[in-house]
Order: C-alpha cells, then structure tokens, then sequence
C-alpha cells in the first residue's frame, strides 16, 4: 500500500515519516522513530503499555492510527528526560517508591500519570487509582505505582504555588 | 551492612527511562515474521492443507506444516535435566503437531516479509481435519473407553502417584474421632505477565541464535536441542529484560519452533510474537484442581490422620505434568505434621489449553484447599480456627519424612499474632457473630508452607564468574535471570557484602547468554536468592581471597591478616587501611613482575532446602443481593527468613497478593463446553486485577535468620499468592456461614451458592 506523510511533533522535535496508511501509532513511534518505550502488550487497547500523550491527552497509541498523528504534539516516554539525559521527577518517584519491578508497564503508567501531576486539581488515591485504570500492571499490585504519582503531584502542586 | 538495605533497584533507571531493551527492542528491522496457525478443532488429526491461496499472498517466504517438521517429540518443562531415564520429562508434542490435541494447537506456520502478509496468509490456509469429540475434563477423560489423547497414555492419565505414612486405616480407629470430609476445587487461570512469550532467532556460523522472553536460558538451549536433535552447542540462547513470566516463560514456547523455522530460511532472522490472544491459549495456564480430603480430629484439636485424593487437569501436553499436583499432595502432608496421612494424585489429558508451571507451583490449589478445610473442620468440631493451626502447624526440627527437608526456622507464630492485630481478630470475630440483612461482614485466614527450591526432587545447582575490573569493581555473570523480581539488585547486594565492596562497585551482567553467563537453571521455585545466592556468597569469597592474596604480595603481608571493607584492603583485626582495591587492581592487571587477571567462578550444588511461612488476614463485606465481596482489610505476613531488600520483597508481597486476590474472587479461563474453545482470551474479558480492584495492601516480615540460607534468607518470591484465596473464602464463611468450596467467588457462583444455603429467595 502506498506510503502517506505524517508530519508530527515528537517529545519537541517536528518529525516527517512515510508510513503505511494501515499503521498504527504505536509502530511509527516504535518503527521509524525507534522510541522503544512504547509497548505491545494487547495491541487492542486493553493494557495501556503503549500509553503517549497527544496534545495534553493520553491514547492508546496501539489502536491510534498513525495517519491521525498529522500535525499533533506527541509526547513518550523519551520526552520526560531532559537533554542530557537526567529524568525527571515522576521517573525517579518510580525507582524511589519501588514502583518498578518487570518494568514493561512502566512508561505507559508514567505517561497516565502526566494529566494528574501536571493539574493543580486535588486528586485522592481513588481518583488517582481511576485516571490510571485503563493500565495493567501483574507484578506489583499497583499500591506503590499510586504512591510515586500521589507524591509527584503533591510535590510540583507545592513547588507550582511557591511560584 | 548492604543485604538488609531498601536499596533501590540496580535496573530501575534504564525500566523508568526507557532505555531498558526487551526482546521486541532488539530485533532486527528486517527481520521476517513468523505466524502459527493454530487449530480451530479440539481434538482430531490434520489430513491434509491446501496452501495454494496462502502462498499467493506477496510477501510471503516459506509455509511449514506439520507435515514438514522433525518426527520427534520432545519435553518443553524448565526443570534441569535428569540423567536418569525414569526421572525425564515426558517428551509428547512436536514443533508442528498433526495429532490436534487442543483448540489452538501448532499446526502450521507461515514465514513472511511482513506482519500483514502472515496475517493474510494465515487466513488462506485451508486445513482439512478428522475431527473427534473434545474431551474436556478429567472425569471424561479417564471414563472407560474414553479415547486417548497421547497414544502413549491409553486411559489419558499422564501419571498416578500416591504416598502412606503411618497406618492410615489403623489410626481412624481411635475412639472419639471427629470425621470432616470436603471437596475444593480450583479454576484454570492465567498468567498474564504484560509482555507476551516472543522470540527471534538467526544463524551465524552454522549456529541458531535464539533471542527470548524467559526465565530459564540455559534450559531452554537444551529444550531446543533435543527438539531439533543437534548438539547444545549448536544453540546459543539470550535472555535480555523481561516483562513478567509467573512461571509461564518456565516453560519451552516460541523457542523451539523459531529456531526450526530460521533454519528453514537459510538462517535469515524471523521473528515469533505471541497476541496477548495467543498468549492465553497457547503457552500455559494454571492446573485446574479438584481435592477430596478427609479428616480425622481428635477433640483436643489435633489431627489423627488426614488422606486426600487430588486430580489435575493437564490440559493437551504434558509440559511440567504431575510434578505440580505431586508438589500439592506433599503440601497438604507438611503444614500440618500427623501420625497417619494418606495421598492419592492423578495427572489427567484433556483438550484444554496446556497447564504447565505457575507462581507456587501447585501450592495456591491445596492451599485453598487446605486452608478452607481447616476452617470447615473447626466449624464442624467448634475449635478455634487461629488456635487449631497453631496446635498443628509445622514447628522447627519437624523432617518430612517423604523428601527429608526439614523446617529450620519458623517465625510463623509471630506472623499470626501480627496479623491478628492488623485486622483486630478477637474483636471482630465476636463483633460479627449472629449477625442478620444484606450486609454482613466477616474475617477470615489462611496459612501457608513454602519449599525454597526443589531439592530433593530435583538437581539444585548454580555457576556464578566474577571478573575483577582494573578500577576496583567487578563483573558478575550469572545464569540466573532477573524476571522483575528483583534478583539483579539481591544478587549485586549479596556480592557487595561477602567482597567488602560498596554497591555500585558491583556491576551484575542482567542479560544472559549460553555463550557466556555460567549455567544456572534459572527463575522458578522461588530458588534463586536461596541457591544461587550460594553460588554468589561461595564465588565473591573466592574473588576476595585472590584479591587479598594479590594485595598480600604488594604488601609483603600474608594474605589471612588481610580484609576487605568499602572497597579497601584492610587488616583483619585493627582495620587500618593500606591500599584501595582500585591499586590492586591495577597492580594486578598491569604488573611487569607478576600480571593476573583476576577472576572467580564457582559452581555451587546445593543440598539443602528449607522453609518459608506465612499468614494472610482479612476482612471483607458481602453483599448478599449482589453476590459480591469486598475486601475493607487485608495482610500478609511472611516468614521468609532474613530479608535481603526490604523494597523489592514488599514488591513481591504486594504483587502476589494482588494476584491471589484476583484468583481468589475473579480470574478463570472460561472454555466453551462443546467445542473447548477459549472464550475469554483477552484482557478485557479475562478478569484481570486492575488498580480500582485493589485493596490498600498492608504488608510484614518476621525475619528469624535462617541457618541454611546463604544470607538467612527463605523463599520469598512465590509465597504472597499462597494464603490470599483461602482466607478471603475463609472471610466469606465467616460473615454469611455460607462455606463455598470452589474459587473464584464470583457473583455468579455465590449467587449459587448464597441461594442454596437460602440467604437468596
């Protein structure tokens, strides 16, 4: 089948790719840009592996068609570090709180997590637990995952109200 | 002190940066793809495939069929080898089987430049069967003149085994005994780690590499020989980062037909990933069980002979096969130590998906049964159910008289107490007795015994090199893998410890490959930070001993007068400090007088085996109308000897909770009764946990040192699934008096099991 341009922003960066109109976001991301972050689990949208953040918004970018991908602001997981590689904050509650174990969940539930941390909106553990639902984790029964997130978005609401 | 620290994990950063490579990661871009064609029939035998539409479709390499493979069958089990005959796994499916034995079985493959071009072409496979009638649970399966599955097991029962101790019929003639009889049952349910099984596989050289998700490299190179019938040193296996296995990826799946069908390509590299849908149908599940057992109390509360009879579902293919249900007979014998116990296992054939190994390995099935039986007893014979168990649980010096290992250490009364409190027992138990309406609550508990590796049953051994870098720090090659779980951050604490070295002055190689990581057996039976601990311990004492004696020359000082302690060479006594291990090092490295390339590997074969405990406490509140359970407090308590990182072990703790909560009240494999198809094959219909089904997880450790853990330390891994079940059953007995002897408590089968008992009109 004939390749379309998709020209998007990826994690800051304006990206042109030729790619088969029947792909999904997930295989762009992972194919051309080689973000391997992305992860396959289900490929239907069930488990929240491949969870990126499109113009404020999370998606399944397996069940995202890359062709809808035309002129939105993508971020993954790649985009959370700053350019000299340091990770932020989120991502070092994950390895603190101990909410890393096979880690193949890891990225996606981080990127869920962004609306929530990135809000000056008060969450409670239960919504907390209600924004991240669409993510499966088997290995850590979630309790620690919820703890890195609840203490990242105290943490930049405090820092957000000294500015 | 490094073993004991909460120090985080040494592979957090690369998993929370995403630069941690998975299997799908590493694969080559062009790689071809690889799709199996699974049969649409449960039982019958392939007569014939028309290929002609399929091999139109472009892009498409090469088609395999069943009637293209090596007619040689061949065991897929991760267990070490045995030499000797009688003790082999059962070598029963081939890499493509002709034979279809279950709704999905491995009946074709199709090579193809791409993914779409393999799906289309699959498609077009047109397959004529002779088709037979699905046999789909143990009764049928060994009825008379059922028709066998496997040629080589006419009555379908994979193996029969049973155990005496004591006199059993003798010991029931005691006056005054109380009889208590029970059946359980327990469902087919998945593993559902979030990377599903995939491998790639290329040639070089003559040899087939084989690149996969699993938890046992160094068995899987040999599965892989014996499939292919050429030398182990033919195949070489990699094992980069993982997403979950759960004892799934215990267990030969993509790996021996990817290695087939690489050579079938002139060596090119294909790629063999498993759908989520695959994932749940073909690879393996958890043995359905289903016990009889029958008590004999005495009216002090002591047992007086106990005996069980247990069938297990195994499904189309052996695989692991009776080792699992034998493992929960001799369970059932060793928490509760009696004079007279009798057992009585059967491993039985049917077409269902294939169950093979899973997180506890057959000890979560008695341990439901078990455990709710011990509270029907009580019930029965008025005793109370905390005191009962402790009365009659294992104590330290107890010996099983059947595999010897001996219980070294027991914090397990301490468990209980602790439990107890964090749910207010006594209170609560007089609180909700007598009570009435819709809404009742309840609390229940559950405890558990657990083997830390699979001596004697099985050989235990472990190889660990040590190669010391020019800097100071070393390089630790092992063959056993990091699944998730956390043996990377143990193992690297452990060595830092018995070297004197800081931690980041240890760098543990977390990819193993045949070619190079010693030989390990690998990631199962909650094993690895008990033997392969050993190994650890027994390798750094040898590398610190080379390092001292090298230091001991450039010192012109005998070497036993020195030590090693933050990465310093150290007199043993006074501890004044004289050279950096760096100097050593270097020193060694680049001598002119005496250069050595200081190195160390041991191999340790344990013979040892010991066990962890633990408890697990609820609460819970049953709505009767709407047959449903909620949990308002649970914990788990563990024994598991010293614990080495109090982090990752509350991470094992909460995650096998979160999975015996979902085996307790919702997850099964539910198949279709007429023609043994999966009908929930994915993770929407599959009732898998998710955050909202997530209690708050309350958590503790008792740490009696263990003597013949390396460190202390017991089985950790496995245990949390154990006692969850049981004890929310347990709880649901408790507030609505209703005992249901079967899991999940699903509303419909409370619904059941609530109208029966007429709490529902």
């Amino acid at each position: 089948m004939k390749k379309q341009l998709v020209t998007c922003t990826i994690n800051g960066k304006v990206r042109e790719n030729y790619i088969d109109p029947r792909a999904s976001l997930s295989d762009l991301l992972r194919g051309e840009e080689h973000l391997h972050s992305i992860k396959h689990g289900c490929d239907v949208g069930e488990c929240g592996a491949c969870t990126v953040v499109i113009d404020g918004e999370t998606y399944n970018s397996c069940i995202y068609m890359a062709i809808w991908a035309e002129g939105k602001n993508i971020t993954t997981l790649e985009g959370l570090s700053t350019l000299d590689g340091t990770i932020s904050d989120i991502q070092q509650a994950f390895i603190d709180e101990g909410a890393i174990q096979c880690g193949f969940c890891t990225p996606g539930f981080i990127m869920s997590s962004l609306p929530i941390i990135e809000s000056d909106e008060e969450f409670t553990r239960d919504e907390i637990k209600k924004q991240v639902s669409g993510n499966f984790c088997r290995c850590t029964g979630y309790d620690t995952i919820v703890t890195a997130i609840e203490k990242t978005h105290n943490k930049r609401k405090a820092e957000r109200a000294k500015k | 002190m490094i073993v004991g620290k909460a120090v985080n994990r040494v592979d957090a950063e690369a998993k929370a940066s995403g630069t941690a490579k998975y299997v799908a990661d590493l694969v080559d871009r062009n790689a071809l793809v690889a799709k199996v064609l699974h049969s649409t029939i449960a039982n019958g035998t392939v007569l014939s495939f028309d290929l002609d539409e399929a091999y139109k479709v472009p892009g498409v390499v090469k088609i395999v069929t069943c009637f293209d493979v090596p007619d040689k069958q061949f065991p897929t089990p991760g267990h070490p080898w045995s030499t000797h005959k009688a003790h082999q796994d059962i070598s029963d499916r081939k890499l493509l089987n002709t034979r279809v034995r279950f709704y999905g079985d491995d009946i074709a493959a199709v090579i193809a430049e791409d993914e779409i071009a393999a799906t289309r072409a699959l498609k077009l496979i047109k397959v004529e069967y002779e088709e037979y009638e699905p046999i789909l649970t143990y009764e049928d399966a060994m009825k008379d003149g059922a028709m066998a599955i496997h040629e080589e097991k006419p009555n379908n029962v994979v193996v029969h085994s049973d155990y005496e101790m004591g006199n059993f019929d003798e010991a029931i003639k005691e006056e005054g005994l109380i009889k208590v009889e029970g059946t359980y049952e327990t469902p087919i349910v998945s593993h559902c780690h979030i990377e599903n099984a995939g491998s790639y596989a290329y040639m070089e050289s003559g040899r087939i590499i084989v690149v996969s998700s699993t938890q046992i490299p160094h068995i899987i190179r040999r599965v892989i020989s014996q499939a292919l019938d050429c030398g182990m040193g033919k195949i070489r296996v990699i094992k980069p980062y993982i997403g979950g296995g759960f004892g799934n990826k215990q267990d030969a799946l993509t790996e021996p037909l990817n290695a087939f069908l690489t050579s079938v390509v002139g060596g090119r590299c294909v790629k063999l990933f498993y759908t989520r849908e695959e994932t749940f149908v073909c690879t393996r599940t958890r043995h359905a069980m289903k016990f009889f057992i029958e008590s004999y109390v005495r009216k002090d509360g002591t047992f007086a002979a106990r005996k069980i009879k247990a069938y297990s579902t195994q499904g189309a293919y052996a695989s692991h096969a009776h080792a699992l249900v034998a493992n929960a007979v001799n369970g059932f014998r060793m928490m509760y130590p009696v004079g007279a116990i009798k057992g009585d296992a059967y491993t039985v054939y049917t077409n269902l998906p294939t169950a093979g190994a899973m997180r506890a390995y057959g000890i979560p099935q008695i341990g439901f049964a078990l455990e709710a039986h011990v509270d029907d007893i009580c019930q029965k014979a008025g005793f109370d159910k905390v005191q009962f168990r402790r009365d009659n649980m294992m104590q330290v010096g107890f010996v099983d008289p059947f595999t010897t290992i001996a219980c070294h250490s027991s914090g397990l009364d301490e468990c209980i107490t602790r439990g107890k409190e964090y749910v207010n027992w006594d209170q609560k138990i007089e609180e909700y007795k007598n009570q009435t309406g819709d809404i009742r609550r309840g609390v229940g508990m559950a405890v558990f015994c657990y083997k830390t590796g699979v001596y004697p049953i099985a050989l235990e051994t472990s190889a660990v090199r040590m190669v010391l870098n020019q800097d100071g720090s070393t390089q630790v090659q092992m063959g056993a893998t990091e699944i998730g779980q956390g043996a990377d951050t143990v193992f690297s604490q452990m060595a830092a410890e018995t070297l004197g070295f800081t931690l980041d002055k240890v760098n543990l190689i977390s990819t193993q490959d045949t070619d190079v990581t010693p030989y390990d057996t690998g990631a199962y039976a909650s094993r690895q930070t008990y033997v392969s601990g050993m190994a650890v311990k027994k390798t750094a004492l040898s590398l610190k001993k080379k390092i001292c004696e090298f230091a001991g020359y450039m010192l012109n000082r005998d070497p036993s007068d020195l030590d090693i302690e933050d990465n310093n060479i150290v007199h043993v006594g006074t501890r004044e400090k004289y050279l950096t291990t760096e100097e050593v090092a270097m020193e060694a490295c680049y001598s002119l007088e005496n250069s050595n390339h200081i190195s160390a590997e041991e191999t340790h074969h344990c013979s040892d085996n010991t066990y962890a405990l633990g408890c697990c406490f609820a609460e819970v509140e049953v709505d009767i109308p709407m047959c449903s359970v909620k949990i308002l407090k649970i914990i788990n308590v563990h024994d598991s000897g010293k614990i080495i990182n109090p982090q990752t072990a509350r991470g094992q703790v909460h995650g096998g909770m979160s999975m015996g909560i979902g085996y307790g009240l919702y997850e099964r494999l539910i198949i279709d009764p007429k023609t043994g198809k999966t009908n929930n094959d994915n993770l929407l219909d599959y009732k898998l946990m998710t955050v909202l089904d997530t209690p708050d997880l309350g958590y503790d450790f008792v740490e009696p040192e263990d003597p013949s853990g390396p460190y202390g330390n017991k089985a950790l891994g496995e245990p949390p699934v154990i006692p969850v079940a049981p004890a929310l059953r347990n709880a649901v007995y408790n507030a609505t008096g209703v005992a249901v002897n079967a899991i999940p408590l699903h509303p419909q089968r409370l619904f059941e099991e609530f109208s029966k008992a007429g709490l529902i009109k």
